[in-house]
């Protein structure tokens, strides 16, 4: 590979970079607020892949120029790609969802068993199927 | 933060402002960025600063979590309409042409009326979640 | 009002919702979810008629039409499978009337029903959809309120298993969004029938194939296929009953066809099989899955979770079904869809009999049940012995022409027919360990248990009847079956 399609394809990089960072926390950590907030990234790396990708060089944002009617746009204005933006804006709320959800069974699994730790929990459950 | 005159008096003059700026960003949705989900977040915003400088109880008095969860059901209920409306009028769920003579004029009162539904339900769905996380008792495990 | 069929089988239970939320009496949104899930079920079927008599519907959301718009476009295919997912949910709904105000706070009852028929609608729109990242944000409904619901359940492992659902059906939704991203980075277009007619240009590009990667890891996540299955069993056995039974016969189900429509449909036939390779992926994961937790079945002491075991296998079936990659095996894989569902259905739902009466599904308190809930456990013993597949039963059928299919291709595969009858056997351990503990061990619990009231037993023995009929008279669903199965393998032969 060489270093102009390194450089060039850098978006992708930063996203998998982000990806990879997101993931390693949601398996590695034991913490369930923790793993929240690897699941976030790791969402956020995919916003960005669809962002980045629906930019064109020196487009603008995708408004249409003129009276707001179509009655005199410029025709050679450069718009970026709307659409990608408008599924990520579908996405984030989504993600939103997911963590409010998420951050809402952590708190009454805190309630419940009094810790956040996943090996903590498992070692409760151990015990009280043990005893029965 | 309740004996802060500054914060107390800044939260005071900062919330009809903010309510503002939510509302701008609805209604000048359709030539600029912004729109329904963005509105929402910020007008909860208002509320949770007002939260934050007098209180729960306070704000709870002026939102009641039973109205912010009323707005969390009613804004669907309008998205839905919107579209119940247009099946109706003979065209396809959400054709927006159905609403008014000009089709220019159908999409534009068609999403705004969607957008004022996504309002009201990113409204309702985001105090609420405040409300919920805010009013939870901190118990010592 | 018949043109605007396809958009009210999702509207209608979506509406329901937040209507059903704000209602302050348990009893009114009991009776608003039951109106809406019946409505579904009358629209599912009569979409299936119009599909049959004259060819794909298409709906243009918004007068938009496609590949710009949304479009809503059901061929046999998912209307075969709108009318299993709606058929559940107008049985489980009556069913869980009694079984709800039994398992959970009466304050939380219309919530529940709002999250009920969320879930309903999220899947039947991930079904009903021509377009990927409907089918993501539909997903997504149905998962959200999935986590939701299963949390409801009363022990307190119900929230770990939530949870742990919640963190695993995320990343497959986000591997799904990946996949759907760079199909479009790729075709520019996110209608299915656009994306079929585009993809076979960029067939060589190495995105696509990694599309179909993510694609593919996202879905098995959902649908619980082998390695990938680890939330299932404590999901299923925690949940309240009745969103178990509606969970296990309706959420995988949707993700296989998810599977068969990403993959036959918009990838094409010819590409997964030839290029991708994709039954000889998914031959031994099915083949693992149906041999290893068939196994880990037999060793449970909770019922539930032993059936939610019997669940990740019966998945394995139809897996290795699609991985015949021939027409016969995919008729049997859509038939094992129906045919699970209803089997499933009725084991899962006489099991929450069980729980409304002595309030545990350990194997232990189940015994001498027999004679305490007769027609309970009758119902039990049918749903079992259609699980093993006996004949005059559903399961029976699914079995057959699963056999059929590996038989047809004759040499190495005859192995895979002697397995499924192996297997077969495991599951009769596995059902004869309830029943061994029902009927022939003596009842030790409290004096005073009864049958379960009439509101439990009608749907669960509706779904019983149906195990029977559909048994009996297969004509109609293996022509259903085997119509669709056409129409996904089209372009590759038989």
């Amino acid at each position: 590979m060489s270093l102009d399609l390194f450089v060039s394809h850098y978006n992708y990089w930063v996203v998998i970079l982000l990806m990879m960072v997101g993931f390693y926390i949601l398996i590695s950590r034991g913490n369930l607020i923790k793993k929240i907030v690897g699941l976030n990234v790791f969402q956020t790396s995919v916003f960005m892949l669809y962002i980045s990708m629906g930019k064109i060089t020196g487009g603008t944002p995708p408004i249409l120029v003129g009276d707001g009617h179509g009655g005199d746009a410029v025709e050679h204005v450069v718009y970026s790609n709307p659409l990608p933006h408008v599924l990520i804006l579908t996405a984030i709320v989504v993600g939103i969802a997911t963590t409010s959800v998420g951050l809402a069974l952590a708190v009454r699994i805190k309630e419940a068993y009094g810790t956040l730790e996943e090996d903590e929990i498992n070692r409760i459950e151990a015990l009280v199927e043990a005893s029965e | 933060m309740r004996e802060e005159i500054i914060v107390r008096v800044g939260a005071k003059i900062l919330t009809p402002f903010i309510i503002m700026f939510a509302l701008y960003v609805h209604f000048h949705g359709d030539y600029s960025p912004g729109g329904g989900f963005q509105a929402g977040v910020i007008l909860t915003a208002a509320f949770a600063l007002l939260a934050l400088v007098y209180g729960l109880a306070a704000v709870q008095r002026v939102l009641p979590p039973w109205f912010t969860r009323l707005c969390a059901a009613l804004g669907v209920v309008i998205y839905g309409g919107v579209g119940v409306v247009t099946m109706m009028l003979g065209h396809n769920y959400l054709g927006y042409n159905a609403l008014a003579q000009d089709p220019k004029y159908g999409q534009h009162y068609g999403i705004l009326l969607v957008e004022l539904g996504v309002l009201v339900t990113v409204f309702g769905v985001m105090a609420s979640v405040f409300y919920l996380f805010a009013g939870r008792g901190r118990r010592e495990s | 009002m018949t043109a605007q069929l396809p958009i009210l089988q999702v509207i209608v239970p979506l509406l329901a919702a937040p209507i059903c939320a704000v209602l302050r009496h348990g009893r009114a949104a009991t009776w608003l979810a039951v109106l809406a899930s019946w409505s579904a079920l009358a629209i599912a079927v009569v979409l299936l008629g119009q599909v049959m008599a004259g060819g794909v519907v298409s709906y243009h959301i918004g007068d938009w039409v496609p590949p710009i718009g949304i479009e809503y476009r059901v061929d046999i295919v998912n209307a075969w499978v709108l009318v299993i997912v709606a058929s559940i949910g107008a049985v489980v709904a009556p069913y869980s009337v009694t079984s709800v105000e039994h398992e959970i706070a009466s304050r939380r009852i219309p919530l529940f029903y709002a999250a009920y028929l969320l879930c309903l609608s999220g899947l039947l729109g991930i079904t009903i959809t021509g377009d990927m990242f409907n089918v993501f944000v539909f997903l997504e409904i149905s998962s959200l309120s999935a986590y939701a619901l299963i949390s409801l359940g009363r022990p307190r492992r119900a929230l770990t298993a939530a949870y742990r659902y919640l963190i695993m059906g995320s990343v497959g939704a986000t591997f799904i969004v990946i996949g759907i991203g760079l199909l479009y980075v790729m075709t520019g277009s996110l209608n299915m029938a656009d994306l079929a007619e585009l993809l076979p240009g960029v067939w060589d590009s190495r995105t696509v194939k990694v599309a179909y990667g993510f694609l593919g890891v996202g879905v098995c996540l959902k649908l619980a296929l082998f390695p990938l299955h680890l939330w299932l069993p404590n999901a299923y056995a925690f949940a309240p009953s009745p969103v178990t039974a509606f969970m296990a016969s309706t959420a995988t189900k949707v993700a296989v066809y998810m599977l068969l429509r990403f993959f036959l449909s918009i990838f094409g036939a010819a590409f997964s099989f030839d290029v991708m390779a994709l039954d000889r992926v998914l031959l031994p994961l099915a083949l693992v899955a149906v041999v290893s937790m068939s196994l880990v079945a037999i060793f449970q002491v909770d019922v539930k979770r032993l059936l939610a075991y019997s669940s990740v296998a019966q998945i394995g079936y139809m897996i290795l079904g699609l991985s015949f990659a021939s027409v016969t095996g995919l008729t049997a894989t859509l038939l094992h869809l129906f045919n699970h569902a209803l089997m499933k259905g009725a084991l899962f739902m006489a099991l929450g009999c069980v729980v409304y009466r002595i309030g545990s599904v350990h194997i232990d308190a189940m015994a001498g049940l027999g004679k305490r809930m007769p027609w309970t456990m009758a119902a039990f013993v049918v749903g079992g012995l259609s699980l093993v597949g006996v004949p005059l039963t559903v399961g029976f059928i699914s079995k057959w022409y699963l056999i059929l299919g590996a038989l047809e291709k004759g040499g190495p595969w005859i192995a895979v027919a002697v397995l499924v009858l192996v297997t077969s056997v495991m599951a009769l351990v596995y059902v004869w360990r309830v029943v061994e503990a029902a009927y022939l061990r003596e009842f030790s619990g409290d004096e005073a248990t009864r049958e379960a009231p009439l509101s439990l037993l009608a749907p669960t023995w509706i779904l019983v009847a149906a195990n029977l009929y559909f048994g009996i008279d297969a004509v109609r669903t293996a022509g259903v079956a085997r119509q669709a199965a056409e129409v996904l393998m089209a372009g590759i032969g038989s």
